[in-house]
């Protein structure tokens, strides 16, 4: 599953009838003709912003491995991606 | 010396003179409220962690910098900070499980510019987990309590923050508002809140919950107070595309008072299903002190409304559920094992996200999904478009909106946790703000027969925060009500 917020037993039905409720809410939006007006992604005019392509510092490798729960050589530690054949 | 218990109760612009004056010291004003802090805070709970060690250097170098002559108005004021903003090294979880012990390698923007202003930074403050909620119920930690009846919830998210400067803990605490959480917080707590325009404040070290909703902004005693807090952390940043590198001078015309001002009275905001006869008693009364001040109320109307909850229901979970894929376990944070990677990361956001977070992530990738993406999330971002028109319209009539923050005083505790529809409605007056991009203040206007506050909002157009500070101002001033710091009796007697 997309969101990987791995379901336990008993949580689809929790959820289903809230979320049920929620949508049934949510459903009114159905109401309105909109085929004539332009989405809203983003409420503020602003162009496309850019800055000098130049390099500057950033975090450097402690810094960013300082909250990993397991890191080892510089790396982050993960569990195996692959199977063993 | 001083008398230190009363050092909790000025305003900022009152600590602000009298620091200069020497009546007393950074490093008292801050014993104070830690005093306060401490005394107090077991019971409303409005923090999550202190931060004793910045507070002692800050306010140290505070008094330096009184005493070289800096006369800036925020040097030496004790903030609190929402659990949501990083400030380099001290732990910062967004009210959530799954960010414990995460200690930011970076402060964001707003903060550093306020560290440099020369605030003084007293903790964290409790929220809902990543923000979402309006009752601070969602915490992953703990509730936080209504310094004004510790049986009901403070609002939220920034619930934390509201208590914490209505409690006489802060004079600043800093929110962030994706549907209204600092302006129904503030409302609540009886303290003034506000929202800036979207991209006012740079978001550079904000943990997102919904990005083109999100912004950060001040709780303070006063609207002034508010206005002083806005501009130091205001303005363009390179770190943060979607900021605007506008004029920031939100203090213009600040006392010019409502005179010759239009103020309009949305009928649907007034009307607003829900609202309790306490709440529209206080509104009522406000405008008519606005009108008695020389304000010419207007009637104008939103007419989408009553889609702005689905729209917003739509747009904010798709974002959320986008913004927290990152926390899986590897980077930082909380981290389940599992046998392989997708079991790691599916064991660490079971345990790690709370029950509305999950709810908010189905909804998201439900609503983005493939073949439901333009039935919910095109279609609500086409919704979006037409309450910002609502607004454009409204506004050709009037130069600002007022109306209740919020349909209901605070509620009891515990009160609304299983029915999350009737949570979502407690920011039906403030979400179309954010959907807008709209800057927004809620001001106390007065307290209900069983004594709990009411708060006014006034929205204005993008980037007329000055307006709104204006409008703000002016009801400050014609009505007297002022935000009071909340006495909280002792459970052995005697008040504190």
């Amino acid at each position: 599953m997309l969101a990987r917020l791995g379901l336990e037993p008993g949580d689809e039905e929790f959820y289903a009838e809230q979320l049920s409720g929620i949508l049934a809410h949510i459903d009114r939006l159905q109401e309105l003709d909109t085929d004539a007006i332009p989405p809203t992604a983003q409420v503020v005019e602003v162009a496309n912003t850019l800055r000098e392509d130049v390099p500057r510092p950033g975090l450097d490798q402690a810094d960013a491995l300082a909250n990993a729960p397991s890191a080892v050589d510089g790396f982050f530690r993960v569990p195996a991606i692959q199977e063993e054949t | 010396m001083t008398d230190l218990t009363n050092l909790t109760e000025l305003t900022i612009k009152e600590a602000a003179r009298m620091l200069r004056l020497r009546a007393f010291s950074a490093a008292e004003l801050v014993t104070a409220h830690a005093e306060r802090i401490e005394r107090l805070d077991h019971r409303v709970k409005a923090f999550l962690r202190f931060t004793p060690e910045l507070w002692e250097k800050q306010a140290e170098e505070a008094d330096r910098r009184i005493a070289r002559g800096d006369l800036g108005p925020l040097v030496g004021i004790p903030m609190a900070v929402k659990d949501v903003l990083c400030v380099r090294g001290v732990e910062a979880t967004a009210g959530s499980r799954i960010l414990s012990g995460f200690k930011p390698p970076y402060t964001g923007t707003a903060v550093s510019r306020l560290f440099a202003a020369g605030a003084v930074m007293l903790g964290v403050t409790n929220c809902d987990e990543f923000a979402m909620g309006s009752s601070t119920e969602n915490s992953g930690y703990h509730p936080t309590h209504n310094p004004w009846d510790l049986d009901r919830v403070p609002g939220g998210s920034s619930g934390g923050s509201a208590a914490a400067v209505a409690a006489g803990e802060a004079m600043i605490a800093l929110g962030t508002d994706t549907g209204g959480s600092i302006r129904q917080p503030a409302a609540l707590c009886g303290v003034v809140g506000m929202k800036p325009t979207y991209g006012r404040v740079s978001r550079y070290g904000l943990i997102a919950f919904a990005s083109s909703l999100d912004q950060i902004g001040p709780f303070t005693r006063s609207v002034e107070d508010a206005a002083v807090v806005l501009e130091a952390m205001a303005g363009h940043d390179p770190l943060d595309a979607t900021s605007s590198n506008r004029p920031n001078d939100v203090l213009h015309d600040f006392d010019a008072g409502v005179k010759g001002l239009r103020l309009g009275v949305p009928r649907e905001y007034y009307d607003v299903e829900g609202i309790e006869p306490g709440v529209k008693a206080a509104i009522d009364k406000a405008i008519k002190s606005l009108r008695e001040a020389g304000a010419e109320i207007v009637d104008v109307t939103l007419p989408h409304t009553d889609y702005g909850l689905a729209a917003y229901y739509i747009i904010a979970p798709a974002e959320c559920s986008s913004n927290l894929a990152r926390f899986d376990g590897v980077r930082y944070g909380f981290c389940q094992d599992g046998q392989n990677i997708t079991e790691s990361y599916e064991r660490t956001r079971r345990k790690g996200f709370g029950t509305e977070v999950r709810r908010r992530v189905m909804l998201g990738t439900y609503a983005l999904s493939s073949g439901y993406y333009d039935a919910y999330y095109l279609k609500a971002q086409k919704v979006r478009t037409l309450i910002k028109r609502d607004f454009d319209t409204a506004f050709e009539k009037c130069d600002a909106i007022i109306s209740a923050t919020s349909p209901t005083v605070a509620f009891p505790i515990g009160s609304k946790t299983q029915d999350p529809l009737s949570m979502y409605l407690c920011d039906v007056l403030t979400l179309g703000g954010n959907l807008a991009g709209l800057p927004g203040i809620s001001v106390p206007c007065g307290m209900t027969e069983e004594r709990l506050p009411v708060g006014l909002q006034v929205l204005a157009p993008q980037w007329r925060e000055d307006v709104a500070l204006r409008v703000a101002r002016a009801y400050e001033v014609a009505s007297g009500v002022k935000a009071e710091v909340a006495s909280i009796p002792s459970p052995l007697g005697g008040e504190g």
